[in-house]
């Protein structure tokens, strides 16, 4: 029996004057009767806090948070305990909002960078932060108590601007992908904050206005504009201006806790979008979503129908949603709790939340 | 603001001479939808009361211009007046800001160097096609000072 997968929209919300670049989940709602919530930045300046009413279930902005950056909001992100939010600002800021009972706070404004921050990320246990930005560096940031931040480390190796960091979910190693079309993998050597680049996930020289071939290389061939790790950690998936999307695989969670073992291609999925793919998340449950500039939502699952020829997992598509927004796609996020749904962000302003329902048939 | 001209003598050519538009009869319905062709794209973009347009400069043709209204879709392609033109990245900037505040929002815009028309062609591709880069650009005064600059005689 297969299971029918259907996209079903719940809402879609208004409220940004200006292109949403993106959002982000709090980890710490959905479940034990905490009401679903997240935030999400645009080119207006702004924030919204947006959460689900528990009565009819329909999604409301319950704060504004303005005045504090005056340039774009690129990136947000939550701390684990979901106390604390962060937001990446074109004006070469990260500030730091504390919920006070509902009314946000900012508690503290990291400043560094030399011009735009690009993207933000918490490690798992909400002692440091990750800043990127179009100064070609990835800042490491430790947090101390009284809201106090100090910078540890500033990474240099990139040789353009840095989209996107993340942390990995169980390892000490920090992810950051660029306009330089490299994915870069740091570890800290134990060393007192002394963080290195052990990989660069990436290929020579092929740019894009040229075909790129599939077989030219494992890498990217254009600026890599997002990555996602699967709920194991033994995954990651990027996505690109190059049009494809590629997973990549370690037995790095396997290591002791001071080793690392090398991260490898395993699969590139192509043709699938036939603009930039802006974002990539994949769920607790193993389904990848993308989103992009072709205001597409794509969905993928590992393919376990394998022929035993292939060395390696393949994945195929799972449902397609065409026109899922007016325009671009720029971010799409799984939800935590018991429900989960899919959150899109757009340059036509809006956000929409959807629900993947499957149909037995 | 740029002080010295880049290039002082550019060639000048001849602009093409314009075919005219199939207007709609009395008896058509007037409220029925235009596409958006070639030649209105070109319209856009090159200014006639400019002193020298982009098209006598021959930065641009209509020949260069893809359009394909049913997807919502336009392709220029520019030819910058010298090969290490400086400028080249400005003027393909004003090509997109004219373009995002002249066309519906549906459209999607690709803005590219003609091949073989510039030293570091790949890279002003790359970066005239990043949206995230030209949000940036569009949010710095300077910047957005010298595009109104350029586009000033057409936008009001």
């Amino acid at each position: 029996m297969e299971l029918v997968k259907e996209l079903r929209e719940i809402q879609t919300l208004q409220g940004h004057t200006d292109r949403v670049w993106s959002l982000a989940w709090n980890p710490a709602t959905g479940v034990a009767g905490i009401p679903l919530s997240f935030a999400s930045c645009s080119g207006d300046k702004t924030v919204r806090i947006w959460e689900q009413n528990p009565s009819t279930s329909s999604w409301d902005c319950k704060a504004v948070l303005d005045e504090t950056h005056t340039r774009t909001v690129r990136s947000c992100a939550w701390s684990p305990s979901g106390k604390l939010l962060a937001t990446a600002s074109f004006d070469a800021t990260t500030a730091i909002w504390e919920n006070v009972g509902g009314d946000y706070e900012c508690v503290a404004s990291l400043e560094g960078h030399e011009n735009e921050v690009k993207s933000v990320c918490w490690n798992p246990s909400g002692s440091m932060l990750t800043t990127c930005g179009r100064d070609k560096s990835v800042w490491v940031w430790e947090v101390l108590p009284g809201n106090e931040f100090d910078c540890v480390s500033v990474l240099q190796g990139h040789t353009q601007d840095v989209k996107m960091v993340q942390w990995h979910p169980t390892r000490n190693l920090i992810f950051s992908c660029s306009y330089d079309n490299t994915v870069k993998i740091w570890a800290d050597d134990g060393d007192d904050d002394d963080w290195a680049c052990v990989q660069t996930l990436g290929r020579s020289h092929l740019v894009r206005w040229q075909v790129p071939s599939p077989m030219s290389g494992s890498g990217h061939s254009s600026t890599v504009w997002a990555l996602s790790f699967n709920a194991s950690g033994d995954k990651v998936v990027t996505c690109s201006d190059d049009l494809t999307l590629k997973i990549w695989g370690s037995d790095d969670t396997k290591m002791p806790a001071d080793g690392f073992a090398p991260w490898r291609h395993l699969c590139t999925l192509s043709g699938y979008h036939d603009r930039t793919i802006f974002s990539v998340h994949w769920s607790r449950d193993s389904i990848i979503a993308s989103g992009a500039a072709d205001d597409a939502i794509r969905f993928f699952v590992e393919n376990d129908e394998q022929d035993g020829l292939v060395d390696g997992p393949s994945y195929k598509l799972l449902l397609r949603k065409e026109n899922a927004h007016d325009m671009d796609i720029n971010s799409v996020q799984w939800s935590p709790g018991e429900d989960q749904f899919l959150a899109s962000a757009a340059d036509d302003g809006t956000i929409k939340i959807w629900e993947l329902t499957s149909d037995s048939c | 603001m740029v002080s010295e001209l880049i290039n002082a003598n550019p060639v000048i050519y001849e602009k093409k001479e314009r075919r005219v538009r199939s207007v709609p009869s009395a008896a058509a319905d007037e409220y029925a939808v235009e596409p958006i062709d070639q030649q209105e794209i070109f319209d856009i973009l090159s200014d006639p009361e400019h002193p020298y347009s982009l098209e006598e400069l021959k930065v641009i043709t209509e020949d260069a211009i893809e359009v394909d209204d049913g997807r919502g879709y336009v392709r220029v392609t520019f030819t910058p007046t010298v090969e290490h033109c400086s400028m080249a990245t400005v003027i393909g900037l004003c090509l997109r800001v004219k373009l995002l505040r002249s066309l519906p929002s549906r459209y999607k815009v690709d803005i590219r160097v003609a091949p073989g028309s510039h030293a570091t062609e790949a890279a002003v591709n790359k970066q005239l096609n990043d949206k995230e880069r030209v949000a940036a650009a569009l949010e710095n005064p300077g910047l957005v000072d010298m595009v109104d600059e350029c586009l000033s005689p057409s936008y009001e």
